[in-house]
């Protein structure tokens, strides 16, 4: 690992890299060009999103060759999205059902009380 | 005056991996990101708060495209492009993706050339990358161009079903591609210190006292990757879901 003369990698890590990232990216278009649907496609769509991001990070951010103590202090810390993205969710479907009660077509609250 | 005699043991020991590699060197009492120059681990903290703005605009995207009661509009169909009298569906998206995804190859290799002190080859791997990043942009306004002018979209309103895609787009799309543009000037002023030799001669930059190295240009290839990396998300989360 050469760390006092800064990150130098042989050009074909990058040349690979580069390479599965094109196959990646080629992979999720084919997802909707082929109009996969429901688990299917989100489960591809996202697989493909976390490959291609993991790559990104870990090699041209040179993410892997770093100690672990950045490492952590980097990739650590956005886990928390994961609880907002849960509230997002949760909240998200509640508001829909309370527009659909009050907004929708077979509303029962009269217009008035609105 | 004497002068004391200088011993340096500095950088001498060995840092301890794993774990305790962790555990040691953020209770070292010195600096915690070892092997990092300063400027590198700074701009990493900025990308991680980068990343919060961004999860926070996709989260609310997420939200407000669950609650509405309007049908949401077929990314798929909305970005189509006629090519050669055929529909092909999110093409220019897909063209796009490609171009961002080059551009972040091409700066990864200028990095690898700034460290080997490779001026010429770094100076046209950076205009390369800018020069993609504009084209990036270029497509980008081509599409808010048609989104706008042919399909009537608004920020908030939207001629096709839920007001909120309009809101959402915009609002993410244009970040996302002020960070581009933002990188393509940034990439234009860290050439142009190559290729004059400011980081060569380690002379100080315009609004600082540090010297000039090649250390830059990894930094500068670290927002160049985020711009990229946020487009892996955005391109799966607004175009692709």
């Amino acid at each position: 690992m050469a760390h006092a003369q800064g990150q130098q990698h042989p050009i074909g890590v990058y040349l690979k890299i580069w390479g599965l990232l094109f196959i990646l990216s080629t992979a999720s278009y084919l997802v909707d060009y082929f109009h996969f649907q429901g688990y299917l496609r989100w489960s591809l769509i996202i697989l493909f999103m976390f490959l291609k991001a993991g790559l990104i990070v870990a090699v041209f951010m040179h993410m892997i060759w770093e100690r672990l103590a950045l490492m952590y202090a980097i990739l650590v810390p956005p886990l928390l999205l994961i609880v907002l993205l849960g509230i997002g969710a949760f909240e998200g479907n509640y508001t829909f059902l309370t527009r659909g009660t009050f907004f929708g077509t077979g509303s029962e609250v009269p217009v008035k009380h609105r | 005056m004497t002068q004391p005699a200088m011993t340096s043991s500095a950088e001498s020991l060995p840092l301890a991996g794993g774990l305790q590699g962790v555990v040691a060197d953020l209770s070292s009492d010195q600096r915690a990101f070892k092997n990092v120059p300063w400027g590198k681990a700074m701009m990493w903290i900025f990308l991680l708060s980068d990343t919060f703005i961004f999860s926070c605009f996709l989260i609310s995207y997420m939200w407000v495209r669950i609650s509405t009661t309007e049908p949401w509009p077929n990314p798929s169909e909305v970005f189509a492009l006629t090519l050669w009298g055929h529909k092909i569906p999110l093409i220019l998206i897909a063209i796009m993706t490609f171009v961002l995804i080059s551009s972040s190859g091409t700066m990864a290799m200028a990095v690898k050339f700034g460290y080997e002190k490779n001026k010429k080859m770094t100076f046209v791997l950076l205009l390369i990358t800018a020069a993609l990043g504009a084209t990036f942009v270029g497509m980008q306004a081509f599409e808010w161009t048609k989104l706008i002018v042919e399909e009537g979209v608004r920020p908030w309103s939207n001629p096709m079903g839920a007001p909120q895609f309009g809101a959402t787009f915009f609002m993410i799309t244009g970040f996302h591609g002020t960070h581009v543009s933002i990188g393509v000037i940034f990439l234009i002023i860290v050439a142009i210190k190559v290729l004059r030799g400011d980081l060569d001669h380690e002379r100080p930059g315009f609004m600082t006292g540090r010297k000039g190295s090649y250390e830059i240009v990894e930094i500068m290839g670290l927002y160049w990757h985020f711009v990229d990396l946020v487009w892996v998300f955005i391109f799966a989360f607004f175009y692709l879901w």
